[in-house]
């Protein structure tokens, strides 16, 4: 076979096996090994909410897409240029994500007659059967392989099949010209307890890599080129990270430690275990009972001062909506992190989604208006939790940060920021008044923020609660000033709007279809955009981070464009909410609630019909 | 922590039951046994300040939803009126953000025990120092009248109209349950024990349950009235102290003794027995045996316990906490966010 080395832009591989195959850790070890060679990256884990489904079948299939580039990479990418199968189910439910011209790698040691029956297919040729004949198939023993490669580890049997991953992340090395060094480190570092195991990995992953070279079966190798990066410091990061690490930033920033009560819940789960961690920066993470003892932990936590959050997904934020409710009416700051995923009730609990965009707005009893801002990219996580923070502390009131499980699973490599960047965060804390004694609901006539006296604070001794109060902080059910106190609590969070950046545009500031997006979406929105605009198409973007309150020039660019289209992974939710700020407008739109990412070029086809 | 001011030194300060009266007028029914409780907790508060040196600011009163959950804004401190069950997670999350301020949470038989059983068992079983004031009339008194979690069995209520077919709670049982360390309990119209106990609930570090027998005049009236009616009690209730004979009647002359593996009440001097024979209280064995019958005893068998019933040393919830941020922060690698930026895997483009 003549083989080519393929020099190419960007390149899109897609690992998939059973879930206990590996291949979430052979997919993030690729990722950084491609990194750190100076590629730009996008990953997307697609795995299922079973730890362990049976063995073999459809259910169990877990998968890995990374797209590397030698240019800008804003989305994982839509279909893959190679696809690795462990397995028969792996093959199966993925082989509808292979282009045309993709190389297929196979464990043909698990297609036998028992693995091809466990994964349903009615006839023993699952290519045939899959009618994907066309792409380059390659069968490789790979268990037997790494069985071979390893057989003087040592090692048993079980521990040595669990290498298999490795030694396909050998060949893959081999496709994509990655250097190992940095994969080995990762091995050393992780069986340091172990060096046999260390050893053993580092073998197969080499053996893999020889293999793959020898067997002349494996047509292209790619050379993707380090992309043109601006110059600084690098690391990879993952959206739920990103989220823990700007809460941080915003305690040191603030100089108020941090709290976190919170529950575990797929797919935020990882910004708890991940700010547990950080006791050394005098974070308090408390795993509560439920999500309600979540959200009231940190309201507690709020009104004793420090930096409080809650973190969950839409189930949380449906067992928290009184108690968000009340930190709303208390006016105390706190933070209320949402990892969005599929929905209703317990819905597709690790696939991603936008569809809790209503219950952010609406979703809790009273007139209680929230700060929505939304995450658009894993490592924008970190700006977007900051600057929630900020906002609430600054203004004291919740806000709600929407970010969903596509960002808070997915990584891409991130310029580390300096935090002599990032701006000072100045609560409004008093330590005495001219009043005595203390009215807690006297406001700032700026922001309309009350000020935060803290219990410990001689003098200022009040009380606070869900029952409406007048300014005093006396219990009042006075029609008139309910409604005052009402009106008061919404037009607060109504000015935050004079202290957020005013909305950009994306292209052309006017012309024929403006596209609209917010949060997750914006790689893909962006990627679509980009493509139509290189073929002279009159296209813009406007993505937005902040939900609730607009940006005060939103109503503006809408009327520079002939059309609006609004793509949300949901029924048309922040459509909806355009509808109701700005009905002047006509809004099209464009849908999908499959718990799975845009891919771009359904976007491109959607602007092309309205074009 | 640059906003914390250490607590002021309250050695030179003398405090009144009055400097912890707000100037909001108290709203409860006439007659209501949660004024009686209101006053004991007022009168405990300077005795609470002398004896464990502090000032009246790091007071924070928090509660839940219902009659007595109203309890904060008669508190001339820090105050949190909450949402309904949920005061045990506001008072944990105050208690863990700041240890140095002292958190009393005032709750019902209904926000306690029922919506806010969870949050409830959960304070006590990481043993969180707060201290959880149970005020429980059997009843729910503020929506006018239906069956709670502690109201008898066949009670009539409201939403009982033919007696109710549940098993009541008894509130001590679940805070030995839940491996609690302190558990008293008082009569609303006992002063001078309810005043007691809040001192020694302040005393203990852990979470500290004091349930308090409390009578609701509109819809359960007299429900404890068999062993709190003045005439009466004496000889109906047992107040236990650490170390002392369980002694108790109007003459002093009937105690409690073990008979198998039940405890049973006898007369001093008839059938030989002799005050050497009776059971002494320790309430410090952590040891749950003894103390689970002294919070199961009901007249008329026996006397209902009032006092300290448990009081057992164990770590703090917060002290934990506290003690490893300390320990994380001495052995520190990354001490500001930047050195956490760049921690891990990173690399150069130049």
């Amino acid at each position: 076979m003549q083989h080519k080395v393929i020099d190419t832009k960007e390149v899109v591989i897609r690992f998939t096996g059973d879930s206990g195959d590996g291949m979430q850790l052979t997919g993030t070890l690729f990722a950084d090994a491609s990194a750190l060679y100076g590629n730009d990256i996008s990953t997307f884990p697609d795995f299922p909410s079973e730890i362990r489904a049976p063995q073999g079948t459809v259910a169990g299939v877990s998968g890995f897409q990374v797209n590397i580039g030698s240019g800008e990479i804003r989305t994982p990418g839509d279909f893959c240029d190679v696809l690795v199968a462990m397995n028969p189910a792996a093959l199966k439910s993925n082989a509808k994500w292979a282009k045309l011209t993709a190389t297929i790698i196979l464990d043909s040691d698990t297609f036998d007659e028992k693995g091809i029956k466990k994964a349903g297919f009615k006839t023993d040729d699952p290519v045939t059967e899959l009618k994907i004949q066309d792409r380059h198939i390659v069968f490789a023993p790979i268990t037997t392989l790494t069985k071979e490669s390893l057989k003087e580890s040592g090692l048993d049997p079980k521990t040595i099949a669990r290498s298999k991953n490795i030694f396909t992340l050998g060949i893959c090395y081999y496709m994509f010209n990655r250097p190992m060094d940095t994969t080995e480190e990762y091995l050393d570092n992780k069986f340091k307890k172990k060096p046999e195991i260390a050893a053993a990995n580092k073998k197969a992953l080499k053996d893999g890599f020889n293999y793959a070279t020898n067997i002349h079966a494996i047509p292209n190798t790619y050379r993707v080129a380090p992309a043109k990066q601006e110059k600084g410091t690098y690391r990879y990061i993952n959206g739920n990270q990103a989220t823990a690490w700007g809460l941080l930033a915003a305690s040191e920033k603030s100089g108020l430690p941090l709290f976190c009560g919170s529950y575990p819940i797929t797919p935020a789960t990882s910004i708890l275990e991940e700010l547990a961690l950080r006791k050394d920066l005098n974070v308090k993470t408390l795993q509560c009972e439920d999500e309600i003892a979540g959200i009231c932990t940190s309201i507690g936590a709020s009104y004793a001062g420090n930096l409080a959050v809650t973190t969950t997904s839409g189930p949380g934020i449906s067992l928290k909506s009184e108690a968000l409710g009340l930190a709303m009416i208390t006016e105390l700051p706190l933070v209320v992190v949402n990892v969005q995923r599929g929905g209703p009730s317990t819905g597709i609990p690790t696939k991603t989604e936008q569809t809790d965009l209503n219950q952010a707005l609406y979703g809790r009893n009273g007139e209680c208006p929230i700060a929505i801002i939304a995450a658009h990219s894993p490592s924008h996580c970190f700006d977007a939790a900051f600057y929630s923070a900020k906002f609430a502390l600054e203004h004291m009131m919740p806000v709600m940060l929407l970010s969903e499980g596509f960002l808070g699973n997915g990584s891409e490599p991130w310029k580390i920021p300096s935090m002599k960047d990032y701006p000072e965060i100045h609560p409004p804390i008093v330590t005495e008044v001219e009043e005595t004694p203390f009215w807690p609901f006297k406001r700032d006539q700026e922001k309309f923020a009350r000020r935060w006296a803290l219990p410990g604070t001689k003098g200022l001794e009040h009380r606070v609660g869900g029952l409406e109060k007048n300014p005093q902080g006396a219990v009042s059910s006075d029609p008139i000033n309910h409604e005052k106190m009402v009106a008061e609590r919404a037009e607060k969070v109504a000015r935050m709007a004079n202290y957020i950046p005013d909305q950009k545009v994306i292209g052309k500031e006017s012309g024929e279809v403006l596209v609209v997006g917010w949060g997750g979406t914006y790689g893909h929105l962006y990627t679509a955009v980009k493509e139509l605009q290189e073929e002279g198409k009159s296209v813009s973007l406007a993505h937005f981070d902040f939900i609730f309150p607009l940006p005060k020039n939103s109503c503006e660019i809408f009327s520079k464009f002939k059309k609006i289209i609004v793509c949300e992974l949901n029924s048309g939710q922040f459509a909806n909410y355009l509808k109701a700020q700005y009905c002047q407008y006509k809004y099209h739109q464009y849908n999908k609630i499959q718990g799975q990412p845009f891919i771009v070029k359904e976007i491109v086809e959607a602007v092309n019909e309205i074009l | 922590m640059k906003f914390y001011k250490k607590p002021e030194n309250s050695k030179d300060m003398k405090y009144t039951p009055q400097d912890f009266k707000s100037d909001q007028e108290v709203k409860w029914c006439p007659g209501c046994g949660d004024h009686a409780i209101l006053a004991s907790i007022q009168r405990a508060m300077p005795d609470v300040c002398e004896s464990l040196n502090y000032t009246k600011e790091r007071f924070v009163f928090v509660s839940g939803i219902g009659c007595s959950s109203r309890f904060p804004y008669y508190m001339d401190t820090y105050g949190f009126h909450g949402i309904h069950g949920r005061a045990s997670a506001i008072a944990t999350g105050i208690k863990v953000a700041n240890p140095t301020l002292t958190v009393w949470q005032i709750t019902g038989d209904g926000d306690a025990l029922a919506i806010g059983g969870n949050h409830f068992i959960h304070a006590i079983r990481r043993n969180i120092d707060i201290n959880i004031i149970l005020f429980n009339n059997q009843i729910y008194g503020l929506t006018k009248g239906q069956y709670s979690p502690t109201s008898k069995l066949g009670m009539v209520t409201k939403t009982s109209p033919y007696g109710t077919v549940e098993h009541p709670f008894n509130p001590g049982a679940l805070v030995l349950g839940s491996r609690g360390t302190f558990f008293a309990r008082s009569l609303d119209v006992d002063l001078k024990v309810s005043q007691d106990i809040m001192v020694q609930s302040a005393k203990h570090d852990g979470a500290a349950v004091v349930e308090m027998l409390v009578n609701c005049i509109i819809f359960n009236d007299k429900t404890h009235s068999l062993v709190s009616s003045k005439d009466v009690r004496a000889d109906r209730t047992i107040v236990l102290k650490h170390g002392e004979p369980m002694i108790y009647g109007k003459n002093r002359d009937k105690g409690l003794i073990i008979d198998g593996y039940s405890i049973k009440s006898v007369v001093i001097g008839e059938n030989g027995i002799k005050e050497s024979d009776l059971l002494v209280h320790d309430a410090h064995t952590e040891n749950p045996g003894i103390h689970s019958m002294l919070i199961d005893m009901k007249y008329p068998e026996l006397p209902v316990a009032l006092g300290v019933i448990r009081a057992v040393k164990d770590k703090t919830y917060d002290d934990n906490v506290r003690d490893q941020v300390i320990d994380a922060r001495e052995h520190a690698q990354i001490h500001n966010v930047d050195e956490l930026l760049h921690s891990g895997a990173t690399w150069e483009v130049k």
